[in-house]
């Protein structure tokens, strides 16, 4: 996926100014910056959700539009399922709604997370909703998957189980994550890069093995140093 | 198992280290077979491509060797997991002195408590 001189606007405010980066194939991409600083509107654009003021997102050589849905799963970080749907209806009717959706593979990914599927999400832990709608994201079958806070509000055992099922379900060799996150050193270990937003400017993106081996420091420092260890 | 990793230096550098001191131990044996790179990820929580970048640079050292269609096993030959092993001491060595000169001790004065130590068990 590549971005050029992505910029956004939201009655006349200024969200996100002239970003420009790629996404190579095959790598986990976190997303990481203060609350506002831009996070979650870059995925809705970058999912085809929202349309870039200016500047472009091409995805295989083809500009993103709305159509892309199809191409691009994305997980918002809102809970926007039925409460009182079960498991087992929200895979029906995710597949009556993608065709590379595959319900064996949510299936598989319940049983590895062991949440049960007949129960309603309203009557689930908040941490079990959660693995429910990581499963309807891990069972489509696309080249590139937004994930939008996966792990906000959840526990450590929660946060765990979601970061393996990650590791588990996605095909990183055929395509690309990109996660956005503020349990940046948790995450740490499952990226390849991060990618650091500050007031709607991309700030840094860089490597996470070599932030540690050139700069001798994780991923949280970076951010703390780039972000110029303001403390408020 | 997710590891808590030191945050000044690589996640594949310290995996790397782990099977080496694994080996070293005798926790894994000579001959033993390594989880696959995938299944390695999941258990210890990290990225597939470090991974197999912690794969790679064991076949580097010629701590393992791969074998088409059957996976990664320690290698069998005493001499390289003596030299490995002889490495690492060389490492934690050096350790020791760069974090005793940082408090100004002199060896001499760290061989006493190291004898009263070992006296002690």
């Amino acid at each position: 996926m590549e971005v050029k001189q992505l910029s956004f606007q939201y009655k006349r405010k200024t969200i996100l100014e002239r970003l420009s980066f790629s996404i190579p194939q095959g790598q986990i991409i976190g997303l990481i910056g203060e609350n506002g600083s831009g996070k979650s509107t870059l995925l809705k654009l970058m999912a085809g959700i929202l349309t870039p003021t200016s500047g472009t997102i091409e995805f295989n050589g083809k500009k993103i539009t709305r159509r892309h849905t199809n191409k691009v799963a994305y997980l918002p970080d809102i809970d926007l399922f039925y409460e009182k749907l079960t498991g087992d209806e929200v895979f029906a009717f995710y597949q009556s709604q993608f065709d590379d959706f595959s319900r064996d593979k949510a299936y598989e990914v319940t049983s590895f997370l062991q949440v049960p599927t007949n129960v309603k999400l309203g009557n689930l832990s908040k941490g079990n909703r959660a693995r429910v709608k990581l499963a309807t994201l891990l069972a489509r079958n696309v080249e590139i998957y937004l994930l939008d806070e996966p792990f906000a509000g959840l526990d450590p055992l929660a946060r765990e189980s979601l970061l393996k099922a990650i590791i588990k379900f996605i095909d990183t060799e055929n395509c690309s994550v990109v996660l956005s996150t503020h349990e940046v050193n948790e995450v740490e270990p499952i990226l390849d890069q991060v990618m650091l937003l500050k007031d709607g400017h991309l700030c840094a993106m860089d490597h996470v093995e070599d932030i540690r081996l050139e700069r001798g420091e994780d991923a949280v420092d970076w951010m703390k140093n780039l972000y110029g260890k303001r403390v408020r | 198992m997710t590891i808590d990793f030191a945050k000044d230096r690589p996640i594949y550098l310290q995996l790397v280290e782990i099977i080496c001191g694994d080996v070293i131990k005798g926790k894994l044996k000579p001959g033993d077979k390594l989880a696959s790179v995938r299944e390695f990820a999941l258990e210890s929580g990290v990225n597939v491509n470090t991974v197999q970048r912690v794969y790679k640079e064991l076949e580097m050292m010629e701590l393992t060797e791969t074998k088409r269609g059957q996976g990664t096993f320690i290698t069998t030959n005493d001499a390289v997991i003596y030299t490995i092993r002889e490495q690492m001491k060389e490492q934690v060595a050096l350790q020791f002195i760069s974090s005793i000169e940082s408090f100004g001790f002199t060896l001499d004065e760290m061989f006493e408590v190291l004898k009263n130590k070992k006296g002690g068990n």
